[in-house]
């Protein structure tokens, strides 16, 4: 079963907080719930089905169901870490297709700035029960020299340059600039990121995302739905989803599980990288989108250093747009995870309802894709494409 | 570096690793049935399932296949991947050594390192 045209997105709603100390975890989900809902055109009780990942505070879906008092009857919690809000739209497809829910909302929200975890190193808060953790925790394994590994890796192995590095920055930084809403909104050079400080090798400051507070979510419907509601039609054409990890010692960190996610994606929708108009990725740091891109067969494998050079993926200057609402590099990354940002300014673009700086003329075709845990471990990848329709 | 105080879970799958490498001697799991080396070690081989394995003591010599230096940290330190002679790549630190000198490529070698919380662990330092 293919889920090319079985689902749409009608509602998306992204909190403009960056910074929510008087909020709570659970009313923040809410809030970006019911900004969904009104962007959409429906009401609460006309959900059924109800999708989050590990951000959300409780058992799975369970207190978030109680708090925002829906009635459902699908539900799926599956957490591979930031990517799992663009797997959620798949599965929600999945669901829609299979006639086991009819309107699915997806929500993240998050508040790591106001829970002080503002430090850019934070330690990893992983289990002691997990099979790996005593054979990379007591190294200092943290999400950032995780991310620099694959860096060090891809610079040595294809001769990728720290100031190609720095141009994914400097694209994002040129979108951001834009967004009302983001937290880094000045402009700046490939020199300001080769002048940011070493946080870890080769990474420096600026080639990192930020840490904000927020979130967002979608809404997911059939097709009769979405035709009888107002807003204009986003039709999921493709999804996939792969998880990528260290295979017993067979470690390769210039690849991540998007190469699998996004073949599987393409084949569905059957399109190709050449039809995407726009394309949302990861940015949790400027390394993952140089990998992903490359992963998703936007280039050659180990070209993605000079794929994104000299502004390739600022929108109206480049052949790639990216990331036109500043990606978590500049805008924001709610609690660490960055997919449900991706999806939502994926349908902004295919709407028309970018920013007119930032919006790709007849956007008619867009990709979301995800890296959800670690590129240099393990972790979940997740491709979406959309349509207008 | 962040060490984590005497909280290494030593279960029973693990344990003859962390007692071998208390006296010195760095243990790898192989596999008797498709012969193969894995890393981290397990009951069961991660290439064919089977639950023939057995623990190897390895030859503790490698080579950097990544690296990165906590430049933030007090003090710096550097992670790494380091592939084994005997095949399989491990994530470790590397000790003892020029840190300005870290190279992928370079060959190391084992060094198992007593932390300030008492727990050993299996590094390794510029050969
Ligand atoms: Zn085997």
């Amino acid at each position: 079963m293919s889920i090319n045209g079985q689902a749409y997105i009608v509602g998306a709603y992204e909190h403009p907080t960056r910074k929510a100390p008087d909020k709570s975890l659970a009313q923040l989900h809410a809030e970006v719930a019911f900004g969904a809902l009104a962007d959409a055109g429906l009401s609460k009780d006309d959900i059924d089905g109800y999708f989050c990942g590990g951000d959300a505070p409780g058992t799975g879906p369970l207190s978030l169901v109680e708090y925002m008092n829906l009635k459902v009857r699908h539900a799926d919690s599956t957490n591979v870490g930031g990517s799992s809000y663009i797997l959620h739209v798949n599965h929600a497809a999945q669901a829609i297709a299979a006639g086991k829910c009819n309107i699915a909302l997806i929500t993240l929200a998050g508040r790591p700035r106001s829970e002080s975890q503002q430090k850019g190193a934070p330690q990893r808060v992983d289990n002691p029960v997990q099979p790996d953790f005593p054979w990379e925790q007591p190294f200092g394994m943290t999400t950032l020299n995780a991310y620099a590994m694959c860096a060090m890796r891809h610079m040595h192995q294809f001769g990728t340059t720290p100031e190609q590095l720095a141009w994914v920055k400097v694209a994002a930084s040129h979108h951001a600039q834009h967004n009302p809403n983001a937290m880094l909104r000045d402009v700046v050079t490939v020199e300001d990121v080769a002048n940011s400080p070493v946080i870890a090798d080769p990474l420096r400051r600026l080639d990192c995302c930020v840490i904000s507070d927020g979130g967002g979510a979608v809404i997911v419907t059939r097709p009769e739905i979405a035709r009888s509601l107002k807003r204009p039609l986003v039709k999921v054409r493709g999804a996939a989803e792969a998880i990528k990890h260290l295979a017993g010692g067979d470690v390769d960190l210039t690849y991540s599980g998007g190469a699998r996610s996004g073949a599987l994606a393409f084949e569905e929708a059957k399109l190709t990288p050449a039809d995407i108009k726009y394309v949302s990725v990861y940015d949790s740091f400027t390394i993952t989108v140089i990998i992903q891109l490359e992963d998703l067969g936007f280039c050659k494998k180990g070209e993605g250093g000079r794929f994104v050079a000299d502004g390739n993926l600022i929108s109206g200057v480049g052949k790639l747009p990216f990331n036109t609402d500043g990606g978590g590099l500049c805008n924001n990354h709610p609690n660490h995870r960055g997919g449900m940002t991706k999806i939502i300014e994926a349908v902004r673009q295919l709407r028309g309802e970018a920013h007119p700086a930032v919006q790709v003329a007849n956007c008619d075709l867009a990709m979301a894709h995800g890296t959800g845990g670690l590129l240099g471990t393990r972790h979940g990848s997740a491709s979406l494409i959309l349509e207008r329709e | 570096m962040s060490i984590l105080s005497n909280t290494l879970p030593h279960h029973p799958e693990v344990q003859p690793f962390w007692s071998a490498l208390e006296e010195g001697r760095f243990l790898i799991k192989g596999c008797r049935s498709c012969g193969r080396a894995h890393w981290y070690p397990r009951a069961h081989c991660p290439f064919c399932t089977s639950a023939d394995t057995e623990w190897r003591e390895a030859s503790g010599r490698g080579t950097i296949y990544s690296y990165s230096i906590m430049r933030q940290a007090k003090p710096p330190y550097a992670i790494a991947y380091v592939t084994l002679e005997e095949g399989p790549t491990m994530m470790t630190n590397i000790v003892d050594s020029d840190l300005e000198a870290i190279r992928i490529g370079k060959p190391v070698e084992i060094a198992i390192r007593r932390q300030p919380d008492g727990d050993v662990l299996p590094m390794f330092k510029l050969a």
